[in-house]
């Protein structure tokens, strides 16, 4: 047989006070030597339980109850059952790390912050190999060379937070295959990283598939991933594999309704304007009579955008004290360098960008949570032009009912020792609005909207699930009415089927109350869905500005162009062009082309290409020569 | 990294001057001085004081002068090693608190390394095996060393070490060695009686320093890197070592500071109660009757000693971690 792992009907339980709960139900599957195995599943289906119970590495209060893991090894054909084996002995930890190895999601706290890079993949080498010293290292810098590093002697000294998010998952890629796996796990290898670092990741994983011969198996609750990456697809649910496969047959004829509701809900670029995601469970807003949406004045223009930034810009000093340099230097990095644009009434106007691009900056300037430094925010209040980035903090409060803030994070923005009924009422005392009987209602109207049951309202945010969290925070944004809702990533910490869910609430909110929305996203894909138009920002800079199909039709910026071809498809017949991917250049401004590139006198600005598509670019200086 | 030392240096000169000024100041806040408690006491004692004899004693230890050069005498006396003149022993500061400083060293890093060397592998144990019976029968012995109150232990251990092994009650050696040269007998009488102060004054601080180790080491173990080390093949035991461990040991390195000023001048009550010769009833007596260059060098003393011990702990915070070290160049 070529089955290097093989998992026969494998059960996982969690001791709790409430009892042994199962966390894996009977899952089978194998994985092929030298093949990639995609396990997709939701949050809490068990999936990196499995990984955990393969390496032995489950959490003290968890233990196998029954089946088999085996594990045949390659060089040896020994066949090693590892369900059976004691996770601590010798004969496991010599498997564990040098035949199977395995990465984590977050690069970050998965690597030791006191030891060098050296140190901790050297480790590997060290136990599993004996080698020391020169050895040791050569053998370092040469799989710190096998990931790309661009300079293995000096990655080879450096520390996990002197490097960026995706060199530190390279690095732990590395500490993995350093002695040679037969079988890589990955667990959501690339969910924390920016879309063009994750692309790279994918492709550096399949290129050292290929090199070295080993088998994957990839955990990811990611279709896109999933559909560029595997051969093979296990999809579990609730701890029991619902169907598997290979990985053509999977999205071409899903056969399981969980995974036909799975693929639907999943937002994809081929989508019609009018095309609607299909969530696992639908929910339908019901109205009341409290929060009808506000009448516009008909001498108003709505026409007139609701909300104009002009030329708005924000730099932070950033003070290095550090004990090695000695001395003090200090830092201008500029966050927002000039960024202008209008937003339409009634529309949905999406930013996105990599992390550390700036949009968070800009909304929350526009909310005033933050000065800017330079540039103007102006209101359309009625037909009466405001610019909020004048007001004082006390002329500022009745502007702040009119534009609203959706965090991403559900469960960070509730306040836990506050009841529902509490946080939603708590906007309307704030602001001074009705009386107690009238909050009553609003509050019970608002649960209705966002299609959470009003018996609830006594319960605290931590009973509710996240997907229903996000919801709360949505009708507390809608307690005030608001006219412009910013939403800071409110769907990328949910599960794909939760996602599907308030996605489609957004939309028929928007529609039902005449909202506008500023969108703040990373995932072009749920961008695509929801955005009329997009706005791209790298590195502090707007560098297109496009309604929702031309962007993705015929994208002109090279950085647009270098981020659309990150973006993993959720269909295997489109797959990533892993070897453009490589070239990570347009990233940084310093290597775009004229007419787009960075100079400092006479910087770049927004020009019409006609159809409402602007993008950064000099001039062209034919013209200036013609006049 | 050289400049950054000769700043903490500076910083350092810079925060014991105005120590200095602030212990002058304190100690002079009381209305009189020693000569008006000295008189009031021999008033009390029905003896007759010559105003002759106090003006001539407060004109010969400067107390008739200004404040400032009052303080700045005090001060150039200190830089050259001269602390002043004890009124109340009349003698040299440094000649009284000689051999009691060596004492109380002796005790207090007794204490430390006791303290250490019982609450290190006690709270390694309690978080590897959080919840087991081993784990909750030593956190109820903790728990009972934290609650016991300290000279209710003293008084109960210095009872049964006289019946039990005839050590004489109090002091820190037998009656017949106090104030005699040092000798091999007297080495040997000296460790017979430290232990019990040693036990008395550690205990809480063992008990703290377990609870303490323990709830770091506990937070270290649940994170991922953890799991990473383990996934590479590492055994438990170096596992343990090199990585939650060293993460665990910042808060103690941070401790350091604070650690130096309790060597010499903690433990006071337990030293009362047990009348230790150590230095800590002597600050308080010191204090209690305004012998101002005894209080004050001490006082002074102390703070020297917080300031060079937060440096060390500085110093090794930034060798142990570089996060600290590095932090400021970061490479993006």
């Amino acid at each position: 047989m070529d089955d290097l792992l093989q998992i026969k009907d494998l059960h996982v339980g969690f001791e709790t006070r409430a009892g042994r709960v199962e966390a894996v139900r009977g899952v089978s599957f194998r994985v092929r030597s030298g093949a990639c195995v995609a396990v997709v599943g939701e949050s809490g289906s068990g999936k990196s339980v499995c990984a955990q119970a393969i390496m032995g590495i489950l959490p003290r209060n968890a233990s196998i109850g029954g089946g088999e893991i085996l594990f045949r090894d390659p060089e040896t054909e020994i066949i090693t059952d590892l369900a059976a084996l004691n996770p601590a002995s010798e004969e496991y930890r010599c498997i564990r790390g040098d035949r199977i190895s395995i990465i984590f999601q977050e690069p970050m706290t998965s690597l030791s912050p006191l030891h060098t890079i050296g140190d901790q993949i050297g480790e590997s080498v060290r136990l599993h190999e004996g080698l020391s010293g020169a050895v040791a290292k050569a053998r370092c810098l040469d799989i710190l060379k096998l990931v790309r590093f661009p300079d293995p002697a000096r990655a080879y000294r450096t520390y996990p937070f002197e490097l960026s998010g995706g060199l530190r998952q390279r690095a732990m890629i590395a500490m993995a295959l350093v002695c040679g796996p037969a079988l890589l796990i990955a667990d959501e290898p690339s969910t924390a990283l920016d879309v063009t670092v994750q692309a790279q990741i994918l492709a550096l994983i399949k290129d050292l598939q290929t090199e070295l011969g080993m088998a994957v198996m990839m955990i990811t609750h990611d279709m896109g991933v999933v559909a560029n990456v595997a051969d093979e697809v296990v999809v579990v649910y609730h701890g029991e594999v619902m169907e598997s496969g290979m990985v053509d047959d999977i999205f071409a004829n899903p056969g399981h309704p969980y995974l036909q509701a799975l693929l639907r809900a999943v937002p994809k670029f081929e989508h019609g304007a009018d095309e609607r995601l299909v969530p696992l469970r639908e929910i339908k807003p019901h109205q009341g009579h409290l929060l009808k949406p506000r009448q516009i004045a008909a001498s108003v223009d709505a026409s007139m955008p609701i909300l104009q930034v002009n030329n708005l810009t924000k730099s932070f000093t950033i003070r290095n004290e550090g004990m090695a340099g000695g001395g003090k230097s200090a830092v201008r990095i500029t966050a927002v360098d000039h960024v202008s644009f209008d937003v339409a009434r009634g529309e949905c106007l999406a930013i996105v960008g990599e992390s550390g691009c700036g949009k968070t900056t800009v909304s929350k300037m526009i909310m005033r949570a933050m000065d800017a430094d330079s540039g103007e925010i102006i209101y359309n209040d009625q037909g009466q032009e405001v610019r909020l980035s004048d007001l004082g903090d006390r002329e500022m409060i009745p502007y702040r009912k009119k534009i609203q803030y959706i965090f991403q994070d559900p469960f960070g923005s509730l306040n836990p020792r506050m009841t529902v009924f509490d946080i939603l009422g708590e906007p309307l005392a704030i602001h001074n609005i009705g009386d107690a009987t009238y909050r009553r209602e609003v509050v019970i109207e608002l649960m209705n909207l966002v299609g959470l049951d009003p018996r609830h309202l006594n319960r605290y945010p931590h009973s509710f699930s996240g997907g229903q969290r996000q919801r709360i925070g949505i009708a507390r944004v809608l307690a005030l009415q608001p006219e412009l809702v910013i939403c800071d990533e409110p769907v990328s910490a949910l599960d794909v089927s939760v996602q599907a869910q308030v996605l489609n609430l957004l939309k028929d909110l928007r529609d039902q109350l005449g909202l506008t929305y500023l969108f703040i996203s990373h995932d072009l894909a749920v961008v695509n869905y929801i955005a009329d138009r997009i706005a791209v920002m790298c590195r502090g800079r707007l560098v297109e500005l496009a309604p929702r199909e031309l962007l993705f039709k015929s994208p002109q910026h090279p950085y647009t162009k270098a981020l659309l071809d990150s973006v993993p498809f959720p269909d295997p017949a489109h797959r990533l062009n892993f070897a453009a991917v490589r070239d990570t250049a347009m990233t940084h401004p310093d290597n775009w082309p004229a007419p787009y590139d960075v100079r400092d006198a006479t910087d770049a600005s927004l020009i019409d290409i006609g159809g409402g598509h602007f993008v950064r670019a000099h001039r062209p200086s034919a013209k200036r020569t013609v006049a | 990294m050289h400049r950054y030392f000769l700043r903490r240096i500076a910083t350092m000169a810079v925060t014991l001057s105005v120590i200095s000024l602030l212990v002058f100041i304190i100690i002079q806040l009381p209305p009189g001085d020693y000569l008006t408690t000295y008189i009031e006491d021999l008033k009390a004692q029905g003896e007759v004081v010559d105003p002759k004899k106090i003006e001539f004693l407060r004109a010969q230890y400067g107390l008739d002068k200004p404040m400032a050069s009052q303080y700045l005498i005090w001060v150039a006396g200190m830089l050259q090693g001269d602390f002043g003149y004890s009124f109340e022993y009349n003698l040299p500061v440094m000649d009284v608190v000689g051999d009691r400083m060596w004492l109380s060293m002796v005790l207090n890093f007794a204490t430390v390394l006791f303290v250490y060397m019982m609450s290190f592998p006690i709270g390694v144990y309690s978080a590897t095996h959080q919840y087991s019976w081993g784990d909750h029968g030593l956190t109820f012995i903790g728990f009972l060393g934290l609650a016991t109150p300290n000279f209710l232990l003293a008084l109960i251990l210095l009872y049964f070490a006289n019946v039990w092994f005839g050590t004489s009650i109090g002091g820190l050696m037998e009656p017949e060695f106090i104030d005699q040269p040092w000798t091999w007998a007297k080495i040997v009488s000296v460790l017979e009686h430290l232990w019990v102060p040693v036990l008395v004054i550690g205990t809480s601080g063992t008990a703290g320093m377990i609870r303490r180790l323990r709830a770091n080491l506990l937070d270290e173990l649940q994170k991922q890197y953890v799991v990473t080390g383990r996934s590479k093949g590492l055994g438990e035991m170096r596992l343990l070592i090199k990585y939650p461990m060293r993460m665990a040991l910042n808060p103690f390195i941070a401790d350091i500071g604070s650690l130096l000023p309790q060597v010499v001048s903690g433990s006071v009550i337990v030293s009362a109660v047990m009348s230790l010769p150590t230095t800590g009833p002597m600050l308080l007596s010191a204090l209690q009757s305004q012998d101002m260059y005894l209080a004050g060098s001490f006082l002074m003393f102390l703070a020297l000693l917080t300031v060079i011990g937060m440096f060390v702990s500085d110093v090794l915070l930034a060798m142990l971690d570089p996060r600290i070290r590095l932090d400021g160049g970061v490479r993006r």
